[in-house]
């Protein structure tokens, strides 16, 4: 049975790689249906024939497709994305240097939006009719219709500038402050790394606002989906019998209920994260959030066209390695898995 | 003879019960908006915003573009409901004149993933196979992205303009009727009236649109009023970063983009009103989309 599961495992990231071949397809197409002739983009307003020509040449313009995407793909994997415009550093490192701002406000708002809808789904499955229930629907609903960039504007209004408690939205940290040695890139665990107190606090200070917007958006298809499994769970046969059998109500809820609900809650987190890496790039703008979606916002403005195509590949490379990550998941907890296979 | 008179028989009898079962609908409606208020409210409120849609630009107090220097950031009072921006523009003649062009965006990108999504869905779900396969592994691969970021880099590919945000939204939305329209025509496939319908002679795509397609189309319908709620929201997302439209044009995104500077320094009425308002366009919609579930599927209710 070990065995099977070792093996279903590796078929996971199997499934992955027709996959991460369509969006090396699709951000292919991407980068070739610019507006216009690319070589006269990438030689620069200044050029001449002679020099547009060079760069098609450089660039494998003249190739035939098929060719371009071998030679696309042959890029690919030794890490070549292009040079960004704006900055004159190759996009990889661009990207690299500005991901774990990033991962650290997108894992830390996740933390939080995990930490409060599972309960309130919960609560609000075992007592329906309640306020708990009432305040679970109001969230759900409201939730999926807030804009992160009004909420993040809403939230800088009331904690900035009226009650004066959030320090300016500004980036990761203020002026006072210097960055923590890089360990993991997340300015919270480096400076509690570096025994730096005042400096964790204040980035901690700095990460709460954009992370509790981002939560905020995440909040009610967490919630929804807890509520939903959980009711249908809690009417199960099994459940009943627990409960026949004169077992404890929190161990029914816990070992028997709730390990079930959160089968179908795991498969939801895909979607969840698709929304969260796009409300990412907004929440950045707003909060002047140094990640790689202000980065893709910059490049936007002023028609970067390498760096909006690596940050579009990275962001889908990232998104099929989660989602394989929580089929994996899924395989490891659900213990039906495998039986039958 | 006999036959004619079978028929004769039967058309008033179609017809009556035809009368009859839409009258039930209307009645089933009227009691789903009577007995959830949430739904009757979001039904008014989406009425006011297709007026505004419609009339918005000879309803508002002030010309939308025409900046007042004299008149600049001033707070909401009687004669700026609103408050004025920074140019002294009347910050509520825009947010009104801005619903057409959101609505319009919101409205001609899911008619095109509806259209698109259903073609595509319905053929793969009634022949399966290859067909299935194909457009299968297409729709995986637009959901392998993050669909927001996928929007972005499709409108960054595309050139920066209205029209491209259309085909963005369009794009990044057609997995969900696909799915949707291959699910509900998979189950149908085999059903009875379907295979009377064969028998009598009809051909696949006759059946596949005289017959499966209008039996999917409510649960569709749900999925289109919840998804326009996400299509505004994609797109003042998408002309909150700058893409798309160009100011000085009213619309919800760019008007919040461009109030965002003055939030920290405390003109809150710039940003706030047409975020405001524009989370009340998606609330809307996904209420009526709640409601809408209601009068097609009771079961379904959560």
């Amino acid at each position: 049975m070990f065995r099977s599961r070792v093996k279903l495992v590796l078929s996971r990231f199997v499934q992955a790689i027709p996959t991460l071949f369509g969006v090396i397809v699709v951000t292919f197409i991407l980068t070739r249906a610019l507006p216009g002739d690319p070589a006269v983009y990438f030689a620069g307003p200044a050029a001449d024939a002679k020099s547009i020509e060079q760069v098609r040449v450089a660039l494998g313009l003249d190739k035939s497709l098929p060719e371009q995407f071998v030679r696309y793909v042959g890029d690919l994997v030794t890490g070549d994305l292009g040079d960004s415009i704006s900055t004159g550093q190759p996009v990889v490192s661009d990207i690299a240097s500005r991901l774990p701002a990033s991962l650290e406000l997108t894992l830390f708002a996740l933390i939080i939006s995990l930490a409060i809808a599972i309960p309130l789904g919960i609560l609000a499955a075992t007592r329906p009719g309640t306020w708990v229930d009432h305040l679970c629907r109001l969230v759900v609903t409201a939730g999926v219709s807030l804009p992160v960039f009004f909420t993040g504007l809403a939230l800088v209004y009331v904690f900035y500038y009226q009650l004066g408690i959030s320090p300016a939205p500004l980036g990761r940290l203020d002026f006072v402050h210097f960055a923590p040695p890089a360990v993991t890139g997340f300015f919270v665990i480096d400076a509690l790394l570096d025994t730096d107190l005042d400096t964790a606090l204040a980035a901690l200070s700095q990460l709460l606002l954009p992370a509790i917007t981002l939560a905020l958006f995440t909040l009610a298809p967490i919630a929804r989906m807890t509520r939903a499994a959980m009711l249908q769970v809690l009417s199960s046969d099994f459940v009943r019998t627990a409960r026949a059998a004169g077992l404890t109500r929190s161990r029914v809820l816990f070992t028997y209920a709730f390990r079930n609900a959160l089968l179908p809650v795991i498969t939801t987190l895909g979607m969840v994260f698709s929304f969260m890496l796009g409300a990412n790039v907004l929440v950045e703008k707003v909060f002047a959030w140094p990640g790689i979606g202000s980065y893709a916002v910059e490049a936007l403005v002023v028609s970067d066209y390498a760096a909006v195509q690596g940050f579009v590949l990275a962001m889908a490379v990232l998104f099929v390695t989660l989602n394989t990550l929580i089929d994996i998941a899924y395989t490891v907890i659900d213990p039906r898995v495998g039986l039958d296979g | 003879m006999i036959r004619r008179s079978l028929s004769a028989m039967a058309v008033p009898a179609d017809a009556a019960a035809i009368r009859g079962s839409s009258r039930n609908t209307l009645k089933h409606i009227g009691y789903v908006l009577r007995s959830n208020p949430m739904t009757m409210g979001a039904f008014i409120l989406f009425v006011l915003f297709v007026i505004a849609a419609v009339l918005g630009p000879s309803l508002v107090p002030y010309d939308p573009l025409k900046s007042d220097p004299a008149a600049a950031l001033q707070a909401p009072s009687a004669a700026h409901w609103f408050g004025t921006d920074d140019l002294g523009r009347d910050v509520f003649s825009r947010v009104v004149v801005a619903t057409r062009l959101d609505l319009f965006i919101a409205l001609s990108a899911v008619a095109i993933s509806f259209l698109l999504g259903s073609v595509i869905g319905s053929l793969s779900g009634y022949y399966g196979g290859w067909t299935d396969r194909i457009t299968g592994r297409f729709i995986d691969t637009i959901m392998a992205f993050p669909l927001f970021v996928l929007a972005m880099g499709i409108v960054a590919a595309l050139g920066n303009s209205v029209v491209n945000i259309i085909y963005a939204t369009a794009i990044v939305n057609l997995p969900f009727y696909a799915r949707m329209s291959r699910a509900e025509v998979n189950v149908r496939r085999e059903a009875g009236f379907v295979l009377a319908a064969k028998l009598s002679g009809n051909s696949d795509l006759r059946i596949l649109a005289t017959q499966i397609f209008p039996n999917a189309l409510p649960p569709m319908m749900v999925q289109i009023s919840l998804n326009l709620g996400w299509a505004i929201l994609n797109a003042a997302g998408l002309s909150f970063i700058g893409l798309g439209v160009r100011p000085p044009t009213p619309e919800w995104g760019i008007m919040v983009a461009e109030g965002a500077r003055f939030i920290v320094s405390g003109e809150w009425w710039l940003a706030i009103f047409p975020g405001a308002v524009l989370m009340l366009a998606v609330f809307t919609f996904n209420m009526l989309g709640d409601g809408l579930r209601d009068i097609v599927d009771p079961r379904q209710r959560t």
